[in-house]
């Protein structure tokens, strides 16, 4: 903005500014320095091994298919704490049919993500239509959803589990989606790369991405534009139950039981990896990417920490030591892409 | 002025929460005219234009265009029909970069299907080009809205308007927050707006950038119009006086008068 900006040769300075101004850039080094951490420290206790690597990114591919909605849904300006809740229902909701009515999974499937998707356009009518604040309106969900999956699983199990789900589908010709390997690697982490593929096209390549931007950044202003903000609010609700329902299929397929449990504080841990992947709280900014690195940050941190033998209860502090100091250089990257001169 | 309004405001009426925000005002926009909407706080300003931009309905009266009654579900149903609407602090979004905001609603694209996506290179270009035209020079168009000042965001906010073929440009208190040399920037535009005779409604509080390009004049007072004139028949003392509330401003010159 200031006059003397004019003088200086503008190429250099732009690159960088333009390089140190993506969402994504405290995640990709912070992804860096993690990794050569426990390489370092835990290399020779297995962590750079085949198997080490598997460990950490299976954790990363959960909390990464979630985060790449749930980012989505931030940058929207909107909150799903909601999700942890719905990966334990969708886990039931796809058990229950599976070992009880003999449900094979071309029926159980598309049963199970159209329930995620109802529940996930309640949540998001609710919030565009009352105005209640999504922070309210999917905690509500969070807990009514959590003590419908464990009472109606009581009262037809007798138990907090639903097991034999394996069992029961035998060979499933739908199976080998949700469960197994592919080139090696489990299925999940499959899952993982193309939904964060895909979330990242529609961010930066689609008309849907640029609208998702601005309802976050300025709803009034989106809507006097022409943007559907509600519209754009509600589908993306909808693609966070989804993904939900997602991580519940394939961890009740993956381990061939559903706990009413599954999923607990797994919003908390998506929100975590899309505010370390450079996604505002506030929305209007960030980066699906950047996202699945904070996932990548998060899946080599809670694994690292057990190669290196130090006490795992370190783990939660270790986080959250990031995740301040994602937000603290995220907002320092923010204000200077603010008053890059021109 | 004989040919029909672009768009016009019939006896519109508007009530919030026990608050008569309008009662029974009339208002027309003609093409190839700057028509200033004059008014203190409070006076209905916004709501008529809110009415005028399909934010919301009119509980009385009707909104017509080219002289055929039209129904606002949304302020896209009026973009679609070519009346845009450029608000004084919600024009643009700060982080984004100023191309996205450009086409924002309107995005180009390419491909089919699956593969259709913006062609943000297109947008960048037109976004560039369109700029220059209106005197503003972008390093590059990917920079943040938020690093323009609030004159040039006003001018990227009218040229968008103009570039995505609106016929009626409604522009609220685009000037009120800007200083000398930045509203200059922007009233200039509007002139240049006006002269390739697309229909302007504008809204101010300030009597002198509305005397510097007003082609007509209407001023508003507690929901209702209070007078009309066009240019050169007043001076700006007087519409200042009518904007003010005449009267009262006269009782309390008076007051101090008699006090001293």
């Amino acid at each position: 903005m200031n006059e003397d900006a004019e003088v200086e040769p503008a190429s250099k300075g732009n690159a960088l500014a333009a390089l140190l101004s993506r969402p994504e850039l405290g995640a990709v080094a912070g992804a860096a320095v993690v990794f050569t951490f426990f390489a370092v420290v835990a290399g020779d206790q297995g962590f750079l091994t085949k198997n080490g690597a598997i460990n950490y990114l299976e954790v990363a591919a959960q909390v990464g298919v979630l985060a790449s909605a749930v980012t989505l849904l931030m940058i929207a300006g909107e909150f799903d704490l909601s999700v942890g809740s719905m990966i334990g229902a969708a886990g039931v909701l796809l058990a229950l049919p599976v070992t009880e009515l003999g449900w094979h999974l071309w029926l159980a499937l598309p049963f199970t993500f159209a329930a995620a998707a109802c529940i996930g356009l309640i949540n998001g009518l609710l919030v565009v239509r009352t105005g209640v604040p999504a922070f309210i309106v999917t905690l509500a969900a969070l807990f009514i959803l959590r003590g419908v999956t464990i009472g109606v699983t009581g009262l037809i199990t007798d138990s907090t589990q639903v097991v034999g789900v394996r069992e029961a589908l035998g060979d499933d010709p739908l199976l080998p989606l949700f469960a197994g390997e592919v080139a090696g690697l489990p299925v999940s982490i499959a899952w993982w790369l193309g939904l964060t593929a895909l979330g990242a096209w529609l961010l930066s390549r689609t008309r849907f991405g640029n609208w998702a931007l601005a309802t976050g950044g300025d709803a009034d202003a989106a809507r006097s534009t022409g943007v559907p903000v509600r519209r754009v609010k509600v589908l993306l609700f909808c693609s966070t139950a989804l993904a939900a329902a997602l991580v519940g299929v394939l961890v009740v397929l993956g381990t061939g039981s559903a706990d009413v449990l599954g999923g607990e504080l797994k919003e908390f841990e998506a929100i975590t990896a899309a505010v370390i992947g450079g996604t505002l709280l506030t929305g209007g900014y960030g980066s699906v990417v950047g996202a699945a690195f904070g996932a990548l940050i998060f899946g080599m941190v809670s694994q690292g920490i057990f190669f290196t033998g130090v006490a795992a209860d370190w783990f939660q502090s270790v986080l959250g030591a990031m995740l301040l100091a994602a937000v603290l250089v995220n907002q320092f990257a923010r204000r200077r892409a603010l008053e890059a001169r021109r | 002025m004989t040919t029909a309004a672009a768009l016009e405001a019939r006896n519109v009426s508007k009530r919030f929460q026990g608050v008569q925000a309008l009662s029974g005002v009339s208002v027309d926009v003609p093409h190839g005219a700057v028509t200033c909407l004059l008014g203190d706080n409070g006076a209905g300003k916004s709501t008529l234009i809110k009415i005028l931009s399909g934010i919301h309905p009119p509980d009385q009266g009707e909104v017509a265009l080219d002289g055929t009654r039209v129904r606002f579900r949304s302020p896209r149903d009026a973009l679609d029909l070519g009346i845009a609407c450029v608000y004084q602090d919600l024009a643009m979004i700060p982080l984004m970069p100023v191309a996205r905001n450009f086409v924002l609603g309107r995005e180009p694209t390419r491909g089919r299907g699956p593969a259709r996506r913006v062609d943000w290179k297109h947008a960048a270009d037109v976004t560039r080009h369109q700029l220059e035209n209106v005197g503003i020079r972008l390093r590059d168009p990917n920079q943040p809205v938020g690093t323009l000042s609030g004159g040039e965001r006003q001018c990227v906010a009218i040229a968008r308007a103009v570039y995505f073929g609106a016929s009626v440009l409604i522009l609220d208190e685009p000037t009120s927050a800007l200083g000398v040399r930045e509203a200059g920037l922007v009233l200039r535009l509007v002139r240049e707006t006006r002269d390739r005779g697309l229909a302007v409604l504008f809204i101010t509080h300030n009597v002198a950038h509305a005397e510097a390009i007003g082609d007509r004049f209407i001023v508003l007072n507690r929901g209702k119009e209070l007078a009309r004139c066009v240019s050169g028949e007043v001076g700006r003392e007087e519409l200042q006086d009518l904007m003010a509330g005449g009267p009262e401003m006269d009782a309390l010159v008076a007051d101090r008068k008699t006090a001293t």
